[in-house]
């Protein structure tokens, strides 16, 4: 599989990774090596695998449905930048 | 050219559960901004989540009651976009292995009087995390964020695109809001977003076995304007295929005061989101001796019930239907019929009737029904045995409504308290019909002798003036005889 240099800008983009040329290129060469090394795993015959989710071989615990937090609002909102009327401010973000 | 729309619905029910999906904060609507936004809703570092098993278990409840498959394990994944509103820079929701995959809705549909069936197959319903609330309006130039909603647990469900009109998208979701409400995972509100429609939406030559490029609506929080939207976007459509223009695929916000569809956002594909399974959650097993036990806790599912009422009490699909809307509803018919076993559709005649417009008109719900199913069934015993008459029976059912337990108490605490209430009001009011028929046959003397102008139209050949000598009949009892009676011995005396 051969990875383009717009593919890794457009991934960097999604991930809102700042890269520049000369990282783009870098990494270019990076994640082709790993693709490489997956193109040569997918030769290995997995037909009868199951293929694994997560490193350890154990299931999710589940907790009981109760509510077990308190309101910590003012603890919280004591670290962000700007608050108002209980809320968190930003940047306006429109779409 | 005939088009045929082909629509497939995405509808997120919002899971009735205490607390959130992977947190111990509260779910409870209206709280003040932020109050119930814990350190792992706000994504702090160093928060791990933790699985509600309320919201699986709901998540397994739906997928009994749609006959799908359950699947164990089953994964979570994260779902990649930037939004402020979600601060972990993810959803984490469900990819591969969803919770519920197949499974179908069966669909009743009463257009024109004509009764219809239709099968709506399930793609899936997965288990997923809602994201917070932005409010755009005036803080300095800057949006404020409401992070209360984060973590609510979702189950998102989506349809196949079986549905073919707006009318089956409807009949579609009203089926599933009943679904969910009747089974008790969702409660249903609509104002609150605790259930939600998106609709995909796209057009094709009728025949055709390709579909066409579709065009996401997003956010219909009713029926009313799901219904407009559809009609509206398969228009919009139809009108750019047919000036020779093609379809782009995008999301679109349905405006409901302009009544229109407009483009919010050209539309991601799947990639854009970069799913990959959540190393923070572990697989999730969901074992046999699990299934079983939530199955033993369903309820007769609404569409078994229906068949039930259609088979059983020879009730048509429309009577089944409304009589099925929610359990409150067919729990308190069913109680009628319990004491009226004998007469079915007279019980479903009153309770979608009468009793429905009493509580409508004082917004309440059929739980709280001031009437108890025995002090209904008595008064409908009364009609059936003939000591009253229909028309009596009305005003009877007004002045038991008056007197009844005003207070807003489930009728099931009510067991045995005052069920003689109409024998009390028909017997105290005189109101009981005169069955004697030697005092009907004085009052058609009577009503005869003062009437002999009707008498001369009736023997010249006017059966109009039969119906107003039965008036007049009528009106000498007070509403009190059987009209039956009436027009026999009426008929009787005037041929003699």
């Amino acid at each position: 599989m051969s990875l383009s240099l717009d593919d890794v800008k457009r991934v960097a983009n999604l991930a809102r990774i700042e890269i520049s040329e000369d990282e783009a290129r870098k990494a270019l060469i990076q994640l082709s090596g790993i693709f490489d090394l997956i193109e040569q795993m997918q030769a290995v015959d997995t037909s009868a695998i199951t293929p694994m989710s997560h490193a350890q071989d154990v299931m999710q615990r589940l907790r009981a449905d109760a509510v077990t937090e308190i309101d910590q609002r003012e603890l919280f909102q004591s670290v962000a930048p700007q608050v108002e009327a209980g809320l968190y401010l930003v940047p306006k973000v429109i779409e | 050219m005939q088009w045929e729309t082909v629509i497939g619905l995405e509808v997120h029910a919002q899971l009735s559960t205490e607390s959130k999906i992977f947190s111990g904060a509260s779910t409870a609507f209206g709280a003040a901004p932020n109050a119930e936004a814990c350190a792992v809703d706000l994504a702090l570092p160093g928060v791990l989540p933790v699985l509600n098993r309320g919201a699986v278990e709901r998540a397994i409840r739906f997928g009994l009651a749609v006959g799908a498959k359950v699947n164990s394990p089953s994964i979570f994944a994260r779902k990649n976009y930037f939004y402020p509103d979600l601060p972990k820079g993810y959803q984490i929701s469900q990819y591969e292995l969803p919770v519920v995959e197949g499974g179908h809705i069966q669909l009743q549909i009463v257009q024109d009087g004509k009764e219809q069936e239709k099968i709506v197959r399930l793609v899936r319903a997965h288990l997923e995390e809602d994201a917070g609330k932005s409010l755009h309006e005036d803080f300095h130039g800057m949006s404020g964020i409401d992070l209360n909603r984060a973590g609510t647990p979702l189950l998102e469900i989506v349809s196949e695109p079986d549905m073919r009109s707006s009318v089956e998208a409807v009949a579609y979701a009203k089926t599933l809001h009943t679904l969910v409400r009747w089974i008790g995972i969702c409660d249903g509100n609509m104002q609150e977003g605790s259930f939600r429609c998106d609709a995909n939406v796209s057009v094709r030559l009728r025949g055709s076995d390709k579909l066409g490029t579709r065009c996401e609506i997003k956010n219909l929080n009713s029926f009313r304007f799901l219904e407009k939207a559809i009609d509206y976007e398969a228009r919009r459509q139809i009108e750019i295929l047919e000036d020779g223009g093609s379809i782009q695929q995008q999301t679109r916000l349905f405006d409901p005061e302009k009544g229109e569809t407009r483009a919010m956002r050209s539309k991601e594909d799947a990639q854009d989101y970069r799913y990959f399974p959540d190393p923070d959650l572990l697989p999730l097993e969901i074992s046999g001796n699990w299934i079983e036990e939530v199955k033993k806790g369903l309820p007769e599912l609404p569409q078994q019930m229906r068949t039930r009422l259609e088979h059983d009490y020879g009730l048509s699909m429309y009577d089944a239907l409304l009589l099925t809307a929610d359990r409150d509803i067919s729990e308190y018919y069913e109680a009628v019929v319990g004491k009226l076993p004998s007469d079915p559709k007279l019980c479903a005649n009153w309770v979608m009737g009468e009793v429905s417009a009493y509580l409508n008109n004082e917004g309440r719900s059929f739980d709280v029904c001031p009437l108890s199913p025995a002090q209904l069934a008595q008064l409908l015993l009364r009609i059936k045995d003939g000591t009253i008459s229909g028309k009596i029976a009305k005003d009877v059912f007004r002045q038991m409504w008056a007197q009844a337990d005003a207070e807003s108490i489930s009728w099931k605490n009510r067991e045995g308290v005052d069920e003689g209430l109409a024998d009390r009001i028909i017997d105290s009011q005189g109101l009981r019909q005169i069955s004697d028929s030697s005092a009907l046959e004085n009052l058609v003397y009577e009503v005869l002798a003062a009437n002999p102008k009707s008498v001369e139209e009736f023997k010249a050949g006017k059966e109009k003036a039969f119906n107003a000598l039965v008036g007049q009949v009528m009106k000498a009892a007070r509403g009190k005889a059987n009209p039956a009676q009436v027009n026999e011995i009426l008929r009787k005396k005037l041929t003699e």
